[in-house]
């Protein structure tokens, strides 16, 4: 069986100066494979290229499509709903209106109706906020809204940019539950960018170590957790 | 106290040809985030088509309808052949597309229908209203028409998926492109019914102030003024901004006496300046609550 993602010598930059210098990796389909690395690796860099934020050379190839050259607008109809960094929320709109502009890309009304009250299943504090302005939630619960909106288009690969960053420690641990939870039930795989490498490794199930552009360190992600340079540099035990 | 509310009055039906081109000011301002200065140009060439169909005989309605089509797609065009590929460029060199553009349309329109001033006809009629010669009954239309407008337009961002798009591309296109919106086309269709509603504006404005190739100059400054005090996120505020700035124009014109009718285009210039040093936001602009 071939991999859903499989990145050969990716390459990208900003303004001539580049940031990543050619990174193979690959994801199965239902799996959870995280890319770490300290501030500044290229990790968000990565996932921008993936999706044609950035321009970017090399192979990168989702279910036998080629995503380079693609437009962004047209790699998210693939079924990759990328939940960047900064968490992208619609601030100025209502929270119920940034989760139907998840679904935008997708046509059956009644079905995204459905969808909107399942991503309300499982981040409850949402639907009590369903009306409120989005910039006024808190940080955990704009997280929860981009996870959310990620979820309405019913992704086959979700790309995740440091999900944790700057969230208190038991919203991080509900957040990464559901994340397991909605990996395992609804097989969307998942590629999970972080920092916090103990976190990421107890959610995937294989593993790159990023530095500078380059990937230093590859693996299933047990066998990276007991990897004695990893620990001692990332895990700090 | 009688004088004061025909004055009013009298406001509100000058104020209705404000509220109507603050609209149209506000939609492009949604799409692009930048006031287009060729607006009231493109308003009087499209009032311009719709003399042109009337003379070949079209009627009323259709010749309107036609118009609107036409503008529209005009609107999408300018976008897509002049506007899209000077994207990323900075603003001055809008400012300076913007004001070809102004001068492309007046000069095409006065080489093709030249500049002796036209009637125009009324839907609406132009006998007074219930007998009062402070608001006549095409005054009264355009009031209704612009009350519409507003409601169309309000329905149509609310409750619509396209509508929610554009808003969307508008507040935030990196986002916005990340959920599949085509942001370059939301700035199109920006673009087409701001220019639709332009026409509008200008086919109503018309039969007022008589047709000519500079018969929007000095409404589309009223028009921003509206937008402005209004606030130019929010097309209610607009409205009422227009009406506002044509209230307070007739207002001052007839109780202090050294404006007079020279100086009321000063007020709306002073108006904007104002407005945009106490309050950006304006009457109804949406001021922003985010958590850091
Ligand atoms: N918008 C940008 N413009 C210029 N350089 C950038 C930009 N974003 C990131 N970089 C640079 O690219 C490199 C990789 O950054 P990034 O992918 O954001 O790292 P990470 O997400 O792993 O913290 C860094 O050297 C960073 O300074
Ligand atoms: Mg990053």
């Amino acid at each position: 069986m071939s991999a859903l993602l499989e990145v050969k010598g990716l390459f990208a930059g900003y303004g001539g100066i580049p940031a990543l210098h050619g990174l193979d990796f690959s994801l199965e389909e239902g799996g959870v494979t995280t890319l770490l690395g300290a501030n500044g690796a290229g990790k968000t860099t990565t996932l921008r290229a993936l999706c044609g934020m950035i321009h970017a050379r090399g192979d990168a190839t989702f279910a036998g499509k080629r995503l380079i050259g693609m437009q962004t607008e047209d790699i998210v109809r693939l079924g990759i709903a990328h939940v960047p960094e900064g968490r992208g929320t619609f601030t100025r709109m209502g929270v119920e209106e940034n989760l139907q502009l998840g679904a935008m890309t997708r046509r059956n009304g009644g079905d995204i109706k459905q969808d909107i009250e399942r991503v309300y299943d499982h981040f409850p504090r949402l639907r009590q906020r369903r009306m409120q302005q989005a910039g006024t939630l808190s940080g955990g619960e704009q997280q929860m809204l981009a996870i959310g909106r990620a979820l309405m288009l019913r992704p086959r690969l979700m790309l995740l940019d440091e999900p944790s960053f700057g969230l208190a420690p038991l919203v991080v641990r509900e957040m990464f539950d559901i994340l397991g939870a909605l990996n395992r039930a609804e097989k969307v795989s998942m590629l999970l960018v972080e920092q916090n490498a103990s976190l990421a490794l107890s959610l995937a199930d294989t593993a790159y170590l990023l530095e500078t552009g380059r990937i230093v360190t590859s693996g299933p992600a047990a066998q990276i957790r007991e990897d004695e340079g990893v620990r001692r540099s990332y895990l700090g035990y | 106290m009688e004088l004061l509310g025909q004055q009013i009055l009298a406001g509100i039906a000058t104020g209705a040809i404000y509220a109507c081109m603050a609209l149209a000011v506000v939609m492009i301002y949604q799409a692009i985030d930048h006031l287009n200065f060729a607006q009231g140009e493109m308003a009087m060439f499209s009032t311009f088509i719709a003399f042109q169909l009337m003379l070949w005989g079209l009627p009323y309605w259709i010749a309107f309808l036609l118009t609107l089509a036409v503008s529209f797609a005009g609107g999408v065009l300018i976008d897509r052949v002049v506007f899209k590929p000077i994207h990323d460029a900075p603003i001055l060199s809008h400012v300076v597309v913007f004001i070809a553009l102004l001068a492309i349309l007046n000069s095409t329109a006065g080489f093709i229908w030249d500049f002796t001033v036209k009637s125009f006809p009324s839907p609406f009629g132009s006998a007074p209203l219930f007998g009062s010669s402070l608001i006549s009954a095409h005054q009264a239309g355009m009031v209704g028409v612009t009350l519409l407008l507003l409601v169309f337009l309000f329905v149509f961002f609310r409750y619509t998926r396209i509508g929610l798009s554009m808003r969307a591309a508008a507040a935030n296109p990196v986002s916005a492109r990340l959920v599949g919106v085509r942001v370059g086309w939301m700035v199109a269709l920006g673009w087409g019914m701001a220019a639709a509603i332009g026409a509008i504006a200008g086919i109503l404005i018309a039969p007022v102030v008589f047709l000519e190739p500079n018969m929007m100059i000095s409404i589309l400054l009223y028009g921003f003024a509206g937008a402005v005090l209004g606030g130019l996120t929010s097309p209610a505020g607009a409205v009422l901004g227009g009406f506002l700035v044509g209230i307070v124009e007739n207002l001052a014109g007839t109780f202090i006496p050294v404006i007079g009718g020279e100086l009321k285009l000063p007020i709306a210039l002073m108006l904007i300046v104002a407005v945009l040093v106490f309050k950006p936001s304006g009457l109804m602009g949406r001021t922003v609550v985010q958590r850091v």
